[in-house]
Parts: C-alpha cells; sequence; structure tokens
C-alpha cells in the first residue's frame, strides 16, 4: 500500500486530499462530516476582520454549465467570505480541531490591507490550534470591491507586503492562495516568496459570466433581474489551474516553492497530475460540493491503486516528476513525428474523425474505401495533430504512432530524423542560432 | 374477474385492464428523459441512422436540437422530410432501420432512441398546433390523390406546398389508411391517427371525399380527365386465401379485419376474441393479432409459421414483444385442416414443414392445435379496379425511380406498388417523392418564362 501521508510545509495530513476554503467549509457541521468522510484537511472559509461579517445575497449564488446528461463542468459563484460572525467560526475551529488531531485545519483570512488588521486577527487564529494560515488574495467577486481578495493579488507588491506582516506576527506557516486573474502567474508567486511566504496554493476562482438568461437579459446567477461576475471553477478551470502550477514549479525564481494545487480537481487522476506538475498537496472544492465528501473515497483508493501499481512509494515518490518534461515551445523536437492511426476492430463508423478532419484541418482521413464506409488515415496527409484522437467517442480507439527514425514519412516523402532539433535551430527562423558544431 | 369461456366472446376482461392493456405500449419521453436520450447521441458524419431511414430524416440535427432545447426546431428537420413522422416515430420498427444503423450499437448494442425523441419533438410542435409549411400561390394544377392512407397525405401535403390543389379520395369512413385502420391499437393511441391527418391537412388547399372507392365510384380514367395529375396510393384490399378444407367456417378471421375493428373500438371489451387462438402467418399483422387477442384475454395464442424464426418479415423486437405478452410463437408448420365441431372452429391440424435444397417441403407428419379462432395473416393483395390499361406486375403498380406509372400523369407509390415495403415510412417517401416529380412534370409543362427587354 502506498503511504499517502502528507506533510506540507510541516502541516501533516493523513492524505493530501483538502477541502478548499469555500462553501463546504464554513461551519464545524460541515467539516466534522468531511472529517468523517476522510478527507485529510480542511481550508476553513475565510474569515473577515472583527465586527459585524460580511453578508451574502440572498437569491442564488451559483451558475453553471453542463456537459452530456448535465454532468457539471463548470460552476460559479459569488458568495463572498464567512457570514458568520468571526468569534462563532474561531471557537468551532478550536473544537474541531481537538476532535480531529491528526487532521490538517489550516484558516484561511482576509482583511483589509492594513498592517493593524492583520496583526489583530493572527494571534486568534493561532489560539485556536489551527496549523497554519492561507492568505485570501485570490476572491474575484465582492470583496475585490473593496480592495481585498484579488484586489491584492493582483498587485505583487502588496501581496509581498502582507505575506511579510504576516510572517512577522505568527509562527503558523503561511500559504499564499493567488488569483488566476492576472496575466502571468509567477509574478505573484514570486512576490509572495519575496515576502516569506512558506508555500502558494492556486488557483483561486477565474472571473466568469457562466451564463445569460436569455428571456431576462440578464447575467446567470440573476438576482432581482441583475447578475455580476462570478468566480469560475470546477472541471473546467483544471487546464487553466495545471498550467498555472507548472509556471510556478518550473520558474527557476519559485522552482522548490511548496505549491498547493486546486482547481476542478474531480477525480484521482486530476489529483495525480497536480501532484506530479508539482503540487505537494490538492485541495478540493466544486467536486465536493456536487457530488458530497464521499468522493475522497474513491481519490484516495485512486491515488494509491495508481502508486501501487506504478511502484511509487509515497507521494514525495511523484511530486513534480512531470515538472521537467514541461518545456517552452521553441524547445519541443520538430523531427518527432507520429500519425493518427484508426483501430479498425473499436471504431464504430460515426466519421467524426473524418469530418473534423476533411472540414476543419488537413483532409486526411477517408470516408469511403472501394465505395465502402471506413475511415483510416492517410499516412501522406497526416500531420499528427491529434484532433481526431480528441473528437473520436470511443476511448483508444485513435492513437498517435510514432514514426520510428529512418522510416519514410509519407507526408514530407523524406525519412525520419533520429536527431532532436528545435525551432532555436530550425532554418526558416529568423532568429535561429546556430547550432554548436 | 375475466373468463376463459370457450368460444368467441367479448369482454373477457374486467373494464380497467382493456385500459391498462391496450395503454401506450412505448410512453412519450418526458423532458428530462428527452435530454438525457438525446446526449446520447454522437452527431455523426453523414449519419447511418439518415441513410437507413427511408424519407432520409436528419436525425443528427434534429437529435441535437433537442439537445439545445428546441424541440420546435427538431420537429421541424423531422416534417420537412417526413410530414407523418409523429405515426413512424410511433409505428416504424427502428429496430430493423434507423437504431439498427445507429453506431452506439457497435460499442455498447444500445442506440440512441431515435424513435421515442422523433415522437418527443413532434409531439411537442403538434401539441402546440405549429404549422412550419404555408401554401405557395395557387398554381391553377389540380392533382388527384387515390387512397388517404400514408402515401397519400404525403403527396398530397407535399403537393398543396407547391400550391396544387388536391382532392383526396378515400373508400374508407376515415382518412389515415394503415394508420388508422391497420395498426395495434397499443401504438396509436388516444385518437393520434386522426389528430395527425388534421395536423397535415391543416395546411389548407386539400380536399377529402370519404367513401369514394376506385373502380366503383369511379375510374383512373375519369380522374385523369378531371385532373392536371394523378397520385395512386392505395392500400392493399385483399387477403390471401388458406386454400384449405373448414377455411369458410365461423371463427376463421382475417388478422386484418380484427385489428382494424379493435382502432375503431373504444372501449376495446366489445371485441369478441376465442379462448385459444392460432395465427398463422410471420409478418407484423400476425404479431399485431396475436399480441392484441392476448390483451384482449384470450388464454392461448400460437402463433404458426410455416418458416423458420430467420425468415419471419416481424422484427425481433416483435417477437420479443408477442413472446413477453404470452403468445406462442411456432415454426415451420403450415395449415393442412380446419378442424370443425357443430360447423364452427375447433383446432387446426398442421404439417411440420422443412427446406430441401432450398424449397420448402411438408414433411408428411401433421398435429393438431384446437383453437375456437383461427386468423389468417399470411400476406395482403393489391385488389383494385378501374385502372383501365395500367401495367402491372406480380399484381403491383409498375413506376419509375420518382413513382410515375405507365400511363401519362399517373404517380403511385406506397403499398400497391412493385416493391413496396409494407411500411408507413416507405409510403410516406413515395408520396413525397412522387409529389415532388409531379411538380417537377408541371413545371416542365409550363411555357417558357420569356424575358421582358
Amino acid at each position: 500500500m502506498a503511504d499517502l501521508r502528507n506533510n506540507f510545509v510541516g502541516i501533516k495530513s493523513p492524505n493530501p486530499f483538502w477541502l478548499a476554503s469555500a462553501p463546504p467549509t464554513d461551519k464545524a457541521y460541515n467539516v466534522e462530516r468531511a472529517f468523517k468522510a476522510g478527507w485529510g484537511g480542511v481550508v476553513w472559509k475565510t474569515l473577515g476582520e472583527e465586527g459585524p461579517p460580511v453578508v451574502n445575497v440572498n437569491g442564488p449564488r451559483y451558475g453553471a454549465i453542463w456537459g452530456a446528461d448535465r454532468r457539471l463542468l463548470g460552476l460559479n459563484n459569488i458568495e463572498l467570505i464567512t457570514d458568520r460572525d468571526l468569534y462563532v467560526n474561531l471557537r468551532e475551529m478550536k473544537q474541531v480541531k481537538m476532535n480531529w488531531p491528526d487532521r490538517a485545519l489550516i484558516a484561511s483570512i482576509m482583511v483589509p490591507c492594513e498592517e493593524e488588521a492583520w496583526k489583530a486577527i493572527l494571534p486568534l487564529v493561532e489560539e485556536t490550534g489551527a496549523d497554519g494560515i492561507e492568505l485570501n488574495f485570490g476572491c474575484p467577486h465582492g470583496m475585490s470591491e473593496r480592495g481585498m481578495g484579488a484586489a491584492v493579488g493582483q498587485v505583487p507588491e502588496y501581496i509581498e507586503m502582507v505575506v511579510r506582516w504576516c510572517k512577522q506576527y505568527t509562527r503558523m506557516p503561511v500559504i499564499t492562495k493567488l488569483t488566476p486573474n492576472i496575466t502571468d502567474v509567477r509574478k505573484p508567486a514570486r512576490a509572495a516568496k519575496a515576502g516569506g511566504t512558506d508555500a502558494v496554493s492556486l488557483i483561486n476562482t477565474i472571473n466568469s459570466i457562466v451564463s445569460v438568461d436569455l428571456d431576462n437579459f440578464a447575467p446567470n446567477p440573476t438576482v432581482g433581474g441583475k447578475g455580476t461576475h462570478g468566480g469560475y471553477c470546477g472541471p473546467a478551470v483544471k487546464p487553466i489551474a495545471l498550467n498555472m502550477v507548472a509556471e510556478i514549479a518550473r520558474d527557476p525564481e519559485t522552482y522548490g516553492l511548496p505549491i498547493s494545487g486546486i482547481g476542478g480537481i474531480t477525480t484521482w487522476r486530476d489529483a495525480a497530475e497536480f501532484l506530479v506538475l508539482g503540487a505537494g498537496n490538492v485541495q478540493v472544492c466544486t467536486a465536493a460540493m456536487t457530488y458530497g465528501f464521499k468522493i475522497v473515497q474513491e481519490m484516495i483508493s485512486g491515488l494509491s491503486d495508481w502508486m501501487d501499481a506504478k511502484g511509487h512509494r509515497n507521494l514525495d515518490d511523484i511530486t513534480g516528476r512531470a515538472v521537467q518534461n514541461v518545456t517552452d515551445w521553441q524547445y519541443l523536437n520538430l523531427n518527432y513525428i507520429a500519425k493518427a492511426k484508426i483501430d479498425q476492430d473499436s471504431c464504430i463508423k460515426c466519421g467524426r474523425c473524418h469530418i473534423a478532419c476533411e472540414d476543419t484541418s488537413h483532409q486526411a482521413i477517408t470516408q469511403f474505401v472501394n465505395g465502402v464506409r471506413h475511415f483510416e488515415v492517410m499516412e501522406d496527409e497526416c500531420v499528427g495533430c491529434n484532433l481526431c484522437v480528441n473528437v473520436c467517442p470511443v476511448e483508444n480507439c485513435i492513437t498517435m504512432e510514432e514514426l520510428p527514425a529512418g522510416s519514410m514519412d509519407q507526408r514530407t516523402g523524406k525519412p525520419v530524423d533520429p536527431n532532436y532539433a528545435n525551432w532555436t535551430t530550425h532554418p526558416n527562423n529568423p532568429m535561429a542560432r546556430q547550432a554548436a558544431e | 374477474m375475466g373468463t376463459t369461456q370457450s368460444g368467441i366472446l367479448g369482454g373477457r376482461l374486467p373494464l380497467a385492464d382493456y385500459e391498462t392493456n391496450f395503454s401506450d405500449l412505448h410512453p412519450a419521453l418526458d423532458r428530462h428523459e428527452a435530454l438525457v436520450a438525446s446526449d446520447r447521441c454522437y452527431f455523426c458524419h453523414d449519419a447511418p441512422c439518415m441513410t437507413a431511414c427511408p424519407t432520409s430524416i436528419d436525425i443528427p440535427l434534429f437529435i441535437r436540437q433537442i439537445s439545445t432545447g428546441n424541440p420546435i426546431g427538431s420537429a421541424k428537420t423531422i416534417f420537412d422530410q417526413n410530414i407523418l413522422g409523429g405515426m413512424c416515430a410511433r409505428v416504424c420498427p427502428t429496430e430493423t432501420l434507423c437504431e439498427q444503423a445507429c453506431v452506439r450499437n457497435t460499442a455498447e448494442e444500445r442506440p440512441v432512441e431515435i424513435g421515442r425523441l422523433q415522437r418527443y419533438a413532434t409531439d411537442i410542435a403538434m401539441k402546440e398546433n405549429k404549422q412550419f409549411y404555408a401554401r405557395a400561390a395557387s398554381s391553377g394544377q389540380r392533382v388527384a390523390v387515390v387512397g388517404a392512407g400514408p402515401a397519400g397525405l404525403a403527396c398530397a401535403h407535399r403537393l398543396a406546398i407547391k400550391g396544387h390543389e388536391v382532392v383526396i379520395y378515400d373508400a374508407r369512413e376515415k382518412s389515415g389508411g394503415l394508420n388508422e385502420y391497420g395498426i395495434a391499437a397499443y401504438k396509436s393511441v388516444d385518437d393520434f391517427a386522426q389528430s395527425e391527418v388534421d395536423y397535415v391537412l391543416s395546411i389548407g388547399g386539400i380536399e377529402v371525399r370519404h367513401g369514394q372507392a376506385l373502380g366503383r365510384d369511379f375510374s383512373l380514367a375519369d380522374l385523369s380527365e378531371q385532373y392536371d395529375a394523378v397520385f395512386l396510393g392505395l392500400g392493399l384490399a385483399g387477403v390471401n386465401a388458406l386454400r384449405i378444407e373448414g377455411e369458410n367456417a365461423e371463427g376463421v378471421d382475417d388478422a386484418v379485419d380484427f385489428i382494424a375493428a379493435l382502432r375503431q373500438s373504444k372501449t376495446k371489451a366489445d371485441i369478441a376474441v376465442g379462448r385459444r387462438i392460432v395465427v398463422l402467418g410471420g409478418g407484423m399483422t400476425a404479431i399485431d393479432a396475436a399480441v392484441q387477442a392476448k390483451l384482449l384475454g384470450a388464454e392461448e395464442v400460437t402463433i404458426c409459421y410455416r418458416r423458420g424464426k430467420e425468415h419471419m418479415n416481424a422484427s425481433e423486437f416483435e417477437q420479443d414483444l408477442a413472446a413477453s405478452k404470452g403468445v406462442t410463437i411456432r415454426h415451420w408448420l403450415q395449415p393442412k385442416r380446419i378442424a370443425l365441431k357443430d360447423d364452427k372452429v375447433a383446432g387446426i391440424e398442421l404439417e411440420y414443414t422443412t427446406l430441401v435444397d432450398g424449397k420448402l417441403t411438408a414433411t408428411g407428419e401433421t398435429g393438431i392445435i384446437a383453437a375456437d379462432q383461427i386468423f389468417k395473416a399470411i400476406g395482403q393483395t393489391f385488389e383494385a379496379s378501374g385502372l383501365g390499361s395500367l401495367a402491372f406486375e406480380g399484381g403491383r403498380i409498375v413506376v419509375d425511380a420518382e413513382g410515375k406509372t405507365s400511363l401519362a400523369n399517373v404517380w403511385a407509390g406506397g403499398d400497391c406498388v412493385v416493391g413496396g415495403e409494407d411500411l408507413t415510412v416507405s409510403a410516406v417517401a413515395n408520396g413525397r417523392d412522387a409529389a415532388e416529380a409531379i411538380n417537377r412534370a408541371f413545371a416542365a409543362a409550363m411555357p417558357q418564362a420569356s424575358a421582358v427587354a
């Protein structure tokens, strides 16, 4: 059995699956249920400063997009940070941590960008026995209008400043949660590191209008006839999150900075992908909000079984393993040649590969052979783009087969060059650097 | 309590059972079910289902329209090709047409429910009485259509779209042809056939004259004289005879009459049926009669077919349906003699058959099945008079690819033509295509417009 125990910046949890700071972690009742279901840790829903709590809208707070069979693909929300009294939250956090000493309990915090505000709240949080804090610099809606959340996360100087305060006023590990609503995620990550953060977590939700009510001409969710942009999350955002995690993981300036991966994690496989791209653990929200807390059981067993099958003993064996294989386009091997191949036994003859290739790509797949409906790749036209693989409804029916070095590429009429060669030295590149003799 | 008393009786069941037994075979999909079912369509390119449909409905498109919340647009996609898409959704043997071709079969042996989805979309449009077609300005051309069945209605509707004036002649009291008289009651509940006729005719420009039989009340020559074109969409009025002893005894009935009577009965309780029944035949008519006899409370219903299971015209689905209702299907048995008692049917003697060098041959071994009613469902014939010198082949009207007969300005389609497939959907395709051909012929005959300088 693979060892799934997680040690993230000194915070220990029995597995790397934490619930992200969000509605599922707003109170003891939910968190107790999450721990009973098996979650390794929770990041408590973001605490605000002392005083009257924020208020939320009392109409719809979520919108969604769906795939086939109404499978939820993306969720958008306009809920703010916790709307419960600070002391109620703190009291419950303390009790939960006492009840579940082996689980990680992190406090997410968002207070005004003033030193006094942070200095005031940190001791209160520390007193609960929480294992660490997460700075919410990501919330893209509502709070950002008040100079908090993403409004801070979009200014690297503010990030660095606030992280510095936190490191100064608490002994707890500091995790800085980053917003994806920026151009280059490496900048805020570098700032957090410069401020002394112990880790970053990302991504927070993405600015979005998830859909529009066409009867009333208003964005969804519509509150009394109007809507606002919300934070987008769920399976649809995973690719964006993976890229941002990888960007930080491979940036020389932040290399080695612990990352808590967040963004659309729905299955063990998603989690594993974050881990190998450099995340030390993962945080989940939408999947739990869609299916309930029990999904963690699938995640735990799936990750464990995969690790066993591959001979990975513990999380250290896999964390960051794919980072070295994330590179810039210019370094991809232009002499690598692959062709699509259709397995005729598993082909159901839907014709989707043909029409995708014919209408939108390279006219490299037949529709008829000798007058019979038959889909076959014409190697002399196939550029190996992989579109057919992606549109085929049957998994593994179409595969990309590498042409071995020396074999003939029928499209170019040239044999496959065994040597690695990329754009930087390509003759068509006006900036080409002469390869070393 | 019902009764299993011998003899041919009505009211074998408690009244409530009739309602249950003759309710919709495939209940309509609700919106959620339709969305789930439509999500399974892959939107195939040059889709095999569409090729398999005799009317070439753009199935991937209409299913995508359902899945995107546009059932009205979906219905138009269907009606563009098949104005009787509502009935076809109910009666088409989809398991041997579109759904057999569905690529989902290859991977999962479970096709997209094309028929039920088609019904979902067409039901919505018809319930809202959404009319998609308007008559073109009157062309001044008049067309006679003989037979208000699927072929005739489809032809008339398409002709009306083109602005031609249509008069339909039908021998029966109601329009619809086999849709009204020849389909099992549980496939067309709530008087759907008549609603559909009303929907089709509401385009206007189509007059239906009932009780007008070709050969009795008028001849083809009369029509050719009075109209600019004629479309013959007649059904098969004759029934093949058994040609065995006892055939004319009381209790030997035509399955088609039984089916028609059931359709015209409101309660079904008034339809008399035997206690033990033998149905002779292997097609849809045999199944429809056998299943409905069982549903009326017959104790024992046996279909006897003179060839093997693989030769039956009834689809696998229909055979399974019969079995699920308690009908026994026996193969390789041909009728030899009706056994009588007091001049009434008491049983049937059957002889085993086999294939010898590909030829059906009686083996000489016989047996008797006790029965108080025998249904003949061994095929129908085209019986018509008043057609003059129209060319026939094998008892059916000869037509070319677009439905044109041997006579000038006379087209034909549906069951009455050579190659007629005994399918509602094929009849619709024939009628529609003949209307297009008639329209083209009219256009070709028009004097060429000369350019105005």
